[in-house]
């Protein structure tokens, strides 16, 4: 008798936990990493892949994703930007609310006439990005991207080292999410859909 | 007669202790390349099979469709900074597989000899370590392809 009054309380117990930890779950709705709170606002002036000078507030009102990446880079950020398109294509109409921005770290070689053609290649909401390398540097330290430009090889052409998170910024201007190039796809569409769902930003 | 009879004999006591070549061990597939926009380098990628009990090793490829091919390999550190070098050789194990295969292994191929457009085959010449080489058609894909 003793025994079954324990068991009960324990179930209870248990019951109150499970509870407990979805009722957890529910307050984070995110699959990829929170980091609201933990980046500054988007803010930069450069120069996009038509030649004219933007800032941040020009894609106010659009959800952003800001990736660092340079156009002679065949394998990493080509794979990036396919899988990004095909987040797009997943996203359907509504990804007419995002903005891809592919910001060059490698403003060198990167003109805004080869990064037009190289973000066309990829998707539609692809924009690409490029300035000084004074204003290039003080963006990826702002969200601690690190790159450096690897020693020259024979012939001029070098590689540039890069940090290849995504990160997602709602339509106010404010970081939201990072995204790992090891996250799914099914993450980016899941956290995209409630970011740009109306109501779902906010 | 007989002399020529005695030599057929022989070559074929001979034949089976003929070591294949590393080339002949190698069965490749899935080979395509993700081709840029404006003569930008361009990643290729292939699957190697090896069927032989001796290890393969691959020390170089060319292609008369490029002036510069190299085997790469992309590395992303913990911190998530993402880099690339060049491989001076890639080892497919006996009986085993390595994938060239975006973000790991591939092929780093600069400036295209004539132009390519998606739907397009190039042949990538495979240079093993002991001098065999494999011819390997790959597929010209769109920038956005995935694997
Ligand atoms: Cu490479």
């Amino acid at each position: 008798m003793k025994l079954s009054r324990f068991a009960r309380l324990a179930c209870l117990l248990v019951a109150g936990m499970l509870l407990a930890a979805c009722q957890h779950e529910a307050a984070t709705p995110w699959q990829l990493t929170d980091i609201s709170g933990h980046m500054p606002d988007l803010a930069f002036q450069l120069t996009d892949d038509q030649g004219k000078t933007v800032t941040a507030t020009d894609y106010q009102g659009k959800v952003a994703l800001l990736y660092f990446g340079y156009t002679h880079c065949p394998d990493v950020c080509p794979l990036t930007l396919a899988h990004l398109h095909v987040v797009m294509q997943r996203l359907g109409k509504v990804a007419d609310g995002a903005q891809i921005l592919f910001v060059s770290v490698d403003p060198a070689r990167d003109t805004p006439a080869a990064l037009h053609a190289y973000a066309t290649a990829f998707d539609p909401h692809v924009i690409g990005l490029t300035g000084s390398p004074a204003d290039i540097e003080a963006l990826t330290k702002r969200y601690r991207a690190a790159f450096s430009r690897e020693p020259g090889k024979e012939g001029g052409s070098y590689d540039v080292s890069h940090s290849s998170g995504i990160y997602i910024f709602d339509a106010h201007g404010k970081a939201r999410l990072l995204a790992t190039p090891t996250d799914s796809q099914d993450k980016l569409v899941h956290d995209l859909h409630l970011l740009l769902s109306p109501g779902g930003a906010t | 007669m007989k002399r020529y009879l005695l030599w057929l004999g022989l070559t074929a006591l001979l034949a089976p202790a003929v070591q294949a070549t590393q080339a002949d061990q190698i069965k490749a597939s899935h080979a395509w390349i993700r081709l840029l926009p404006a003569d930008l380098p361009a990643g290729g990628y292939v699957t190697l099979d090896n069927q032989g009990s001796s290890a393969a090793t691959l020390v170089s490829v060319h292609s008369a469709a490029y002036a510069s091919a190299m085997l790469h390999q992309s590395t992303t550190d913990p911190a998530g900074n993402s880099d690339m070098h060049m491989l001076d050789r890639l080892i497919v194990p006996a009986h085993g597989q390595v994938s060239l295969a975006p973000a790991g292994y591939h092929l780093m191929l600069q400036q295209a000899t004539h132009a390519l457009k998606p739907g397009d085959t190039v042949d990538i010449t495979l240079d093993f370590a002991d001098g065999s080489h494999q011819r390997v058609p790959f597929q010209v894909r769109p920038a956005n392809a995935t694997d």
